[in-house]
């Protein structure tokens, strides 16, 4: 410690010992509260049935048979003793560990599940297909957030996400009809992608107009165009140019019959494998290879990249346009995957939860690549829910991926670091 | 490898008309320490930016032992075995040492994939030569500065750098860790790189230079031996005679009317950016808080103004609590402040001369009557404090950002100085300031001082300090580290830089 001769004489008015914050410890404990009162003592009584493999599964495991009001309870239990042990910590100056929150998230959601399904009409759904839909309906996220990663990286903002998922989505439909192909319609997916992200890449980079301003234009005009052509040229003739024929499902043999993990890893279209494909390789491209370090270098510290002889705006450029087609990938399972055919703003606002995505997933892949599966499980269930007949009005269920992502981006799990230059032109000098 | 001699030849660098540099000659013979030595805004930096390819030459020809090269970039110019540590470090902060020694010549095994540990073996070998104590797996930001320079000088010596240019590697430093910076730079002579080393810091300039080349705007004046005066230099920096000394008056210590005690900012962290501060200063009296950027000085400031959150303690002025008040209650107090950052915090670039005169006296007659302004009033004010501080300026209706540096300070040192003061203080109130609006801006501070206020100087330059001080109060890591008097040995005021006590212990 450093000296202090001239040590105040006054008696000192010494400050409170520093204290992490009590966001934490308190919304955990309010949570829970709340858990075990409207889910526990306040739950229906039905019991709620959990399938977790599907009849023509080779191996059968039996289902989860949890009655509503014991169920909410335990859970509601189980919720409090994780919320005194984080204001415990709080107490003894400590923050909560990281794992403690998503835990406390994972055993909140699985609560509100049963409530929700010992409440409904048909009180049975099946997990395996929850989940195996939530990864469906993630795919277009993972590859709109990474295409997010690869911009933001590198320091551009991507606001265009949309633009390129939507700009992917008609070339997909468009291409593969033309061509007979959804291959090579996944192909012109990633070129329509690409081109839209060049189209950011130049304005941004080389006329230095504002990323976020040429962000949201893109997405208005390729909403605009594909409407327009959708409209002259899709509709007429749909035969001609809107029926692409979907990607094959390739399952894997034997891998997947595994119950849950099995539908999920190893019973995809190409797109779904491509997607496990692209967070690993992006991931394993950014941390581990020069090509990564200095995309990260041009990304925190732009200047210090060019004194070093790297080539700031080459390297933004192509990572856009990489970013891009990316995405471009993602917006062709919207019509080559999901439905098999495109419609006016098939992309729905996904791009922007994509943007959401990558915060929350902290600009990192795998960060990414988990929070979209968040997001496309909190679609599915809306989508489920729905069937099974809730009683909670389908207005709220419609809400849930959104609040979510409110949530998330809020900094629910603590303060994330965006690349320093990240939005910010580079001019040299 | 051999070593290099580098030449350049009738360089000039123009930005629209505006000629940086205009037909410079420099020659830098192997195995020397070739200082380039003018004030801010001389050309210095711009030189080097050519020298090491970040910007293309108007005219003129670089030549590397006696062959012209072009540099197309900074890859060009390393492969020729010039290295440059900047003025501003081009570290990434969120990297380790390694990533950072390892950017742009990244050693790589099959398909581009990272091999980190041949750049940490490498900078354990140049550590282990120089003695540098570089840990190659810290992150940057976590590291002091001094230590970042040095993780600067192992990027180049990675590169096998025949040539180093060291831009103001001196401006973040203590004076001990300069006098080790300069240790270095003889070690690395001695091993035969030559050195290019810009500075406006005359006494270091005149210790390790072999060769002394004065620029000034933008032109070369001429070259000195190490041995010229400091007063010689300085003339040649400014190209007029300059008088080093301010050879103020003793100080004439009245009542003590301003006293601080305790005083505590919090920050953020929870960490106490300003910890337990108590002085006072005396109507007629000059404090000079010195210390390393980033010790509390800006918080310190701050507080007394009234612009920093999570302060305890008391601030007194004429008997009045400050701590508590509004902002503009306490300027309606008497205080006069300088901030820091003129760019920043004590102009609107954009607004006029005129209109940045008085920006703290916009709503107050004679500037403003009811809801509207005067503005013959307020150009007639700014006529008058244009002429009294020498303001250069095309005119009073010019957008305060367009000045240079020290023309921008004498407009806030005027507006400040514009109404009658209980207590003026300033915080780096010559920083980025050419000599000649030195001497000037002192002597307004001297004779601030002279009718009465009391004042309070923060500087990082030790020299300032020493130039204005009756007082010295030494700031560490947010404590005090003791007051001392004016005339207190540099080398003792360094230690108290560095956290070590008046006494010559740590006493903790």
């Amino acid at each position: 410690m450093s000296a202090t001769s001239t040590a105040p004489k006054s008696g000192s008015t010494a400050l409170p010992a520093f204290r992490p914050s009590m966001k934490v410890p308190l919304s955990l404990g309010i949570l829970a509260l709340i858990a075990l009162v409207f889910f526990g003592f306040l739950g229906p009584d039905q019991t709620a049935e959990m399938k977790i493999s599907d009849a023509g599964d080779a191996v059968a495991v039996p289902a989860l048979m949890i009655p509503g009001q014991v169920g909410g309870v335990v859970l509601g239990i189980l919720l409090l003793a994780m919320a005194a042990y984080s204001i415990y910590l709080w107490t003894q100056g400590e923050r909560s560990p990281k794992w403690l929150p998503i835990a406390f998230a994972v055993v909140f959601v699985f609560a509100l599940l049963v409530w929700i399904v010992a409440g409904a009409r048909q009180p049975s759904i099946s997990l395996a297909g929850l989940v195996a839909g939530s990864v469906t309906l993630a795919v277009p996220l993972v590859f709109g957030s990474l295409s997010g990663v690869l911009c933001e990286r590198v320091g551009v903002v991507n606001i265009a996400i949309e633009g390129q998922l939507l700009g992917g989505a008609f070339t997909a439909a468009l291409v593969a009809t033309m061509t007979g192909s959804p291959y090579i319609g996944l192909i012109a997916a990633a070129a329509a992608g690409a081109a839209v992200s060049m189209v950011l890449a130049v304005f941004s980079i080389k006329y230095l107009v504002n990323q976020i301003i040429v962000g949201v234009v893109l997405n208005v005009l390729v909403s605009g165009i594909t409407g327009f052509l959708y409209g002259t040229l899709m509709v007429p003739n749909k035969e001609q140019f809107n029926t692409p024929g979907r990607l094959d499902i390739l399952p894997i043999p034997l891998l997947s019959d595994i119950p849950i993990i099995g539908p999920i890893l190893f019973e995809q279209s190409i797109a779904g494998y491509l997607m496990y494909i692209a967070v690993a390789v992006v991931w394993f491209g950014l941390f581990k290879t020069r090509w990564g370090l200095r995309v990260r270098a041009v990304g925190e510290h732009p200047q210090a990249a060019d004194t070093l002889g790297i080539n700031v705006n080459a390297t933004r450029f192509w990572n856009v346009t990489l970013g891009g087609a990316i995405a471009g990938i993602g917006g062709a399972v919207f019509t080559l995957v999901t439905i098999d055919s495109f419609t006016k703003d098939i992309s729905g606002g996904r791009g922007f939860i994509a943007l959401a995505a990558l915060i929350f997933g902290r600009w990192n892949p795998i960060g990414a690549f988990l929070a979209s599966l968040l997001f496309g499980f909190a679609y599915n269930l809306q989508s489920i829910l729905g069937i099974i007949g809730t009683p909670v009005p389908s207005q709220f269920m419609a809400m849930l991926p959104y609040l979510v992502t409110i949530f998330a981006v809020a900094g629910l799990v603590g303060k994330s670091r965006p690349p320093a230059a990240s939005g910010i032109p580079y001019v040299k000098g | 490898m051999g070593v290099v001699k580098l030449e350049l030849k009738g360089i000039s660098k123009a930005f629209g008309t505006f000629y940086a540099n205009q037909d410079i000659d420099l020659v830098v013979e192997s195995g020397q320490i070739h200082c380039l030595l003018g004030e801010n805004g001389a050309g210095k930096s711009t030189l080097m930016n050519v020298l090491y390819g970040l910007y293309e030459p108007t005219a003129g020809q670089i030549l590397v032992d006696d062959k012209p090269v072009t540099f197309r970039g900074p890859g060009d110019a390393m492969a020729a075995g010039i290295g440059m540590v900047h003025q501003h470090f081009m570290l990434v902060p969120v990297f380790t040492v390694a990533e950072n020694v390892a950017l742009g010549a990244e050693p790589t095994s099959f398909g581009g994939v990272l091999s980190i540990e041949e750049t940490r073996k490498k900078i354990r070998e140049i550590s282990k030569k120089y003695g540098f104590d570089v840990d190659p797996d810290a992150l940057v930001e976590d590291l002091p500065v001094g230590v970042q320079q040095r993780v600067e000088i192992i990027k180049a010596l990675v590169r096998e750098a025949k040539v180093l240019i060291l831009d103001e590697p001196t401006a973040v430093l203590t004076p001990q860790e300069t006098d080790e910076l300069l240790d270095i730079m003889r070690q690395l002579r001695a091993g035969g790189t030559s050195i290019v080393f810009i500075s406006h810091k005359l006494r270091e300039v005149k210790a390790v230079s072999d060769v002394i080349t004065v620029i000034r705007r933008g032109k070369v004046v001429g070259d000195a031996p190490p041995t010229a005066s400091a007063t010689e230099l300085a003339s040649m920096m400014v190209g007029r005679p300059v008088s080093l000394s301010l050879n103020k008056a003793p100080a004439q210590p009245k009542e003590t009317t301003f006293v601080v005690e305790n005083l505590t900012v919090r920050a953020a962290n929870g960490t106490n950016v300003v910890d337990g501060i108590s002085f006072d200063i005396a109507q007629g009296e000059i404090l000079a808080v010195a210390g390393v950027q980033g010790n509390g000085q800006t918080e310190l400031t701050e507080a007394i103004l009234g612009v920093q959150e999570h302060v305890t303690g008391s601030v007194t002025l004429d008997g009045k609590q400050l701590l508590g008040l509004p902002v503009k209650d306490v300027l309606r107090s008497g205080v006069g402040f300088v901030p820091e950052d003129r760019t920043v915090d004590g102009l609107v670039g954009p607004f006029s001369v005129a209109e940045n005169l008085v920006l703290d006296l916009y709503d107050q007659a004679p500037f403003a009557s009811g809801i509207g302004m005067k503005p013959a009033k307020v150009t007639e004010n700014a006529k008058a404090k244009i002429e009294e501080f020498d303001i250069r300026t095309p005119s009073a209706g010019s957008a305060a950002g367009t000045l240079s540096g020290g023309n921008q300070q004498k407009v806030v040192m005027a507006r400040e100085l514009s109404r009658p003061l209980r207590l003026f203080i300033a915080s780096q109130p010559t920083r980025g300031v050419d000599v000649g609006s030195i001497e000037f801006l002192h002597k307004r501070i001297v004779a601030e001082r002279d009718v009465g206020t009391p004042v309070m100087i923060v500087s990082t330059e030790l020299d300032e300090v020493i130039e204005l001080a009756d007082r010295i109060a030494v700031l560490y890591k947010g404590k005090l580290v003791g007051i001392v008097p004016a005339g207190t040995p540099r080398d003792t005021l360094g230690l108290m830089m560095a956290g070590v006590g008046p006494e010559g212990g740590s006493d903790d």
